[in-house]
């Protein structure tokens, strides 16, 4: 299908529709094919064919078409897909949102080059993640454990904490038991400030991890529909340094938002219709095709383990882009503007939580035989706890059993004690011990989710201890 | 054959100009890669087709074929323990000729045409046949007999047949002289994905698909060749209780589609089913698996066509006269992958961007479940499962509301119960099954005697208690009377002890029909008890700190379905601490009364 003869294109455009370009008659142009806009001076823009009709092809341009015009601007059809260039020394370096480099360093030597746009790992070839990684965040490792090849989002507002937890986790995280491995970060800056990238960047340097990580910025003043590029560069590059070079990849993935909101506007530039709220109604199945990216294949020693941030439009969890994203990644991580007023770091609001990866990666063998049971216990516990938090709003604390005020009481030191954790790691045992500690405090009777034989061996103890 | 040549190319949608016959549903090919498609639309200049693999690189001028067949997929011995995507291609073989990815295209055969099988003829040479009519039996695996039928629309004699031995599955077994001519007939066969199988009658549902979850055998049971949807937001259970009823449920055969969903989840299904035993025959349950993944990265019209090759499967296991069950996963994806076909066709979108015909293919997709009497006389059921993925949890929305109208089990599921890790988080109250009657004589046979009246009993508790948690609300737990504490203490107990239930719990992710009826039993049991404490003046949140107590909200994890003894054991402590609590009692007043004289 590849045709290096092809020539410049050097037709009258038709239509500029926003990002869009239409081309009269294109012979031989293939479906997504990249393509080059050359406006007048020497800017060359980055494009891909979307539509091909009997009379017209029609061109997404990523980098925005301000400044071009119907008469001048020359096209050239280039046979390929968008392709990325990969090889060895992609890491420690700074890259545009679409891959070329912008640190001043060298062109990346390039060992492939290799669709963004990736394929589908098949289902028989994926191995099922199972690696507990110890992020060194309580509410996480205890309760929404993250293993490696699992991709777990984390769900916030705009200015709650969430770049400071992921860089958080991005220091901290480790394999028990292991020494270092082949470790890699890919941060990818989708329409965010310079500040947060280069915040991420001096964290990572300070704490001497700058040559393991690769940026990819699409920052807030770059063209939108670039965003579209941008996650799928970055992933492109991790899965080169996961499946090739057998690291082990975090791919950050900042902010998902602004990448739903380019897929929105490009979308409707297309005229098509729309689903919810305006997004189209493929939305579900274009954020997979980044997501899924995340995993593990059999025989290849490396993985890819994502963690998208997004921020949820007024805070709501039920907007599409939360929504769809939930659907499609393996449980979320959800950040609260109430802890966050009370000042307590990591704001993660528990009962919104989840990692459907969590059963896979704990108890015997792997992190401790006991951590489904303790895990489920917290959770049922604080869920309760969290209930009479609004009855006894309403009815005050006197309408309640001296169990439920036990309950409260416990609620309150979840928050305060367990969650806060400010930017200090803290081990899986330290974590447990606390967790136990904490449980220790209520009745037996409330304690339904641990068995005779686990009371007696973590409760018991503490309430010894006091 | 006919050809067409593609002038419009707009994702997985084409258009090109017809040279020759082209018929709606048509299977054609697309280019040399030969791109598998399906005709969707005929105008007088003009065909439509979708492509059910990657279109990149595409361009116009390029040349369609036809095959004048529609869709269809292959059935025969080697189906079992295999995974396939939504247009049937075997991805283990897919894999071994295309490696770790998707995406370039591979001809390999839907069944593998290598492997041999042992056959057994069951027909003699003289037989009058006909459609549906076993020939002969491959024993496909150890507990699943692979019966050989001859077509549906195929009738005659039996001119020759091939004696019993090791066969591919396409090496001819059988000739039949029929009004058509000679008919040879092999163990493959071929059938259109979107034409429901034809059978002799439809029989009246008797008995539940039996699932091990008591929330659904207790309360809403499914039945065999009925139908049933589970809703729920995100991360609210619905995979896992799919695959825990594809795990432990009674069919003989499974169909398990991930449609849209995870990769690692179908992953995780082969990784686990090939090491589970089936708790009737002992033997693997992926022996009597087909998997079907066409996950959400995979082409969107092979998505949309995957539900309807899993049900053309189901069906031939039905004819064989075996009980199937199908569960999808999830239909809200397919009804996606339907929306953004007809958006690209411009159709005129009715609600929320979905096509009219929306629920006029929900409703063809849930007929096709039921129990039957197929061509050749054997009994047999179908039952259909599947999950809906509302947005933002909303139950109001389309595909929700249709699939409502078409399903007669539906079973809600709630994300504060999932919140609080309560599985199977299932909402008792908004849930129903239209099963109940149906399916009450069968328990009477399986040792839930009194089972519908209890059932009664334990609803009007739960709706009791969703009315009095309201009133706690506005007055506090300590302001209602003690016969009200009473509701409110029996249904936590309930709750807890009874529709409690993990998939992850060695022991109690599958309940046995006994171990189902001694629970419910116990629970009843101890509700009246409690009652007549409560009349004698017992507080009726002391009963919950009773150790027997904690014990009673465990016992599904604590107890196993061999060890049915220690739910007499149970009762007996339990009568023991509520005896001792009734003396106490008694005494107490006496000595009030003492006092008082
Ligand atoms: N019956 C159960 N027993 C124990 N845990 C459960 C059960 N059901 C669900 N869970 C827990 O809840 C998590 C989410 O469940 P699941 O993946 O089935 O949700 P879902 O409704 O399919 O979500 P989605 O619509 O996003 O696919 C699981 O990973 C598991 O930890
Ligand atoms: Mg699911």
């Amino acid at each position: 299908m590849i045709d290096p003869q092809r020539c410049l294109f050097h037709t009258g455009l038709t239509s500029i529709q926003g990002p869009l370009i239409f081309v009269r008659n294109a012979q031989g142009v293939g479906l997504y094919e990249r393509v080059e806009v050359r406006a007048m001076h020497d800017d060359v823009r980055l494009g891909r064919v979307v539509l091909i009709a009997d009379d017209k092809v029609i061109v997404e341009v990523f980098q925005g078409t301000e400044g071009l015009s119907l008469g001048e601007a020359r096209v050239k059809f280039l046979s390929e897909s968008i392709l990325l260039n990969v090889g060895p020394s992609m890491l420690g370096r700074i890259y545009n949102g679409v891959g070329a480099p912008i640190d001043g360093g060298p062109e990346i030597v390039a060992r492939r080059r290799l669709r963004i746009d990736g394929n589908a790992i098949n289902p028989v070839r994926r191995v099922v993640p199972r690696e507990f990684i110890e992020t060194g965040v309580a509410a996480i490792d205890a309760m929404n454990s993250l293993v490696r090849g699992q991709k777990l989002p984390i769900f916030s507002g705009s200015g709650l904490s969430h770049d400071r937890l992921a860089s958080n986790i991005a220091r901290f995280s480790r394999l028990r038991g292991t020494q270092a491995e082949k470790f890699a970060v890919v941060f990818a800056a989708i329409g965010v400030t310079f500040d947060t990238a280069e915040h991420f960047r001096r964290e990572m340097d300070e704490y001497g991890a700058m040559q393991r990580i690769a940026l990819f910025l699409n920052l807030a003043s770059d063209p939108s529909a670039e965003r579209l590029l941008t996650p799928r560069v970055a992933l492109t590059a991790a899965e080169y340094l996961a499946y090739e070079e057998g690291r082990h990849v975090l791919v950050i993935l900042t902010d998902m938002t602004n990448y739903c909101e380019a897929l929105r506007e490009v979308s409707s530039s297309h005229g098509e219709v729309p689903s919810r709220k305006g997004y189209p109604g493929y939305m579900y199945s274009d954020l997979a095709s980044i997501y899924e990216r995340a995993g593990r294949i059999s025989g290849r020693p490396g993985s890819i383990t994502q963690i998208p941030i997004l921020s949820m439009p007024n805070d709501d969890i039920t907007h599409p882009i939360p929504d769809l994203s939930g659907y499609i990644t393996e449980g979320q991580i959800v950040l609260d503007r109430e802890l966050d007023r009370r000042g307590i770091f990591p704001p993660i609001k528990l009962l919104p939580c989840l990692s459907r990866l969590m059963n896979h990666g704990i108890g015997k063998n792997m992190t401790h035989v006991d951590h489904p049971a303790f895990a489920q216990q917290l959770y049922s516990s604080y869920a309760q706890a969290h209930h009479l938090r609004l009855l006894s709003s309403v009815v005050g604390e006197e309408g309640l059993s001296a169990a439920d005020r036990q309950l409260l009481r416990f609620g309150e030191r979840m928050d305060d004690e367990f969650i806060r954790q400010d930017d200090f790691r803290r081990t899986l045992e330290e974590t447990f011990d606390l967790g136990w500690m904490l449980l220790a405090e209520l009745p037996d009777e409330v304690l339904v989710r641990l068995s005779d034989d686990q009371i007696d061996e973590h409760i018991k103890r503490h309430r010894h201890d006091s | 054959m006919s050809r067409a040549e593609v002038f419009l190319i707009n994702g997985p949608v084409l258009k090109a100009r017809p040279d020759g016959n082209f018929q709606m549903k048509e299977a054609v090919f697309v280019g040399d890669d030969r791109l598998i498609a399906e005709v969707i639309r005929l105008d007088a200049d003009a065909i439509t087709v979708q492509v059910f693999e990657d279109t990149t690189g595409l361009s116009p001028g390029v040349l369609i074929a036809g095959s004048g067949l529609p869709l269809a997929v292959e059935l025969g011995p080697g189906l079992l323990g295999a995974m396939f995507d939504g247009i049937q291609r075997p991805l283990r073989a897919v894999a071994g000729a295309s490696g770790d990815f998707l995406g370039t295209a591979v001809d390999v055969p839907s069944l593998d045409r290598e492997r041999q099988w042992r056959y057994q003829p069951v027909v003699d040479e003289g037989t009058e046949v006909s459609g549906g009519h076993c020939i002969g039996e491959v024993a496909e695996t150890p507990n699943l007999m692979h019966r050989v039928m001859i077509p549906p629309d195929v009738a005659g004699t039996v001119v020759w047949r091939a004696p019993a031995g090791s066969y591919c599955i396409d090496t001819p077994l059988a000739g039949i002289r029929s009004a058509q001519g000679m008919v040879e007939v092999s163990m493959l066969s071929r059938w259109p994905i979107r034409v429901p199988r034809p059978f002799r009658q439809r029989l009246a549902l008797r008995s539940p698909l039996w699932t091990g979850q008591r929330i659904i055998d207790t309360l809403y049971p499914i039945a065999k060749g009925g139908t049933g949807a589970m809703p729920g937001g995100f991360g609210t259970g619905k995979t896992v209780l799919q695959q825990t009823l594809a795990k432990w449920c009674d069919a003989d055969v499974i169909i398990y589609i991930g449609c849209g969903e995870r990769g690692n989840e179908m992953a995780g299904v082969l990784e686990e089913f090939p090491g589970l035993e089936d708790p009737r025959t002992g033997r693997m349950l992926m022996e009597r698996t087909v998997l079907i993944a066409n996950t959400s990265n995979m082409p969107v019209a092979a998505r949309e066509a995957s539900i309807y090759t899993g049900i053309t499967m189901g069906e031939y296991f039905r004819d064989q006269g075996y009980d199937v069950a199908l569960f999808a996963d999830s239909i809200s994806r397919w009804a996606e992958a339907l929306r953004e076909i007809s958006g690209r066709l411009e159709e005129l979108p009715a609600e929320e961007g979905y096509p009219a015909y929306l629920p006029s293919r929900l409703a063809e997709f849930f007929e096709r479940a039921g129990r039957t009497k197929a061509l050749a006389g054997q009994e047999s059921s179908l039952t259909v499962v599947g999950t809906v993925s509302p947005p933002g949890g909303d139950f109001s929305e389309p595909v929700t509301a249709h699939s409502r109208r078409y399903v007669k089990s539906f079973l809600a599921l709630d994300r504060d119960r999932a919140q609080a890790r309560f599985y199977p988080a299932i909402h008792p109250l908004q849930s129903y099954s239209e099963y109940v009657t149906s399916t009450a004589q069968w328990w009477q046979h399986h040792g839930g005697v009194r089972w519908a009246e209890r059932r009664e009993r334990m609803l009007a508790l739960l709706q009791e208690q969703a009315r009095l948690e309201k009133m706690v609300k506005i007055v506090g737990r300590d302001a209602l009377p003690p016969s009200q504490r009473e509701v409110l203490v029996c249904a936590e107990v309930t709750v807890e002890g009874l529709l409690r239930q993990s998939a992850f719990s060695h022991t109690d992710r599958y309940c046995a029909p006994e171990k189902q009826a001694a629970m419910l039993g116990l629970i009843d049991y101890f509700t009246q008890r409690a009652h007549e404490l409560v009349q004698a003046g017992v507080d009726p949140d002391t009963l919950l700190t009773l150790p027997v107590v904690r014990r009673l909200q465990r016992m599904g994890e604590d107890i196993d379905n061999e060890s049915l003894a220690d739910f007499a054991d149970l009762t007996h402590a339990l009568d023991d601490a509520l005896d001792a609590l009734a003396s106490s009692m008694q005494q107490k007043s006496g000595e009030q009364q003492a006092v008082g004289e």
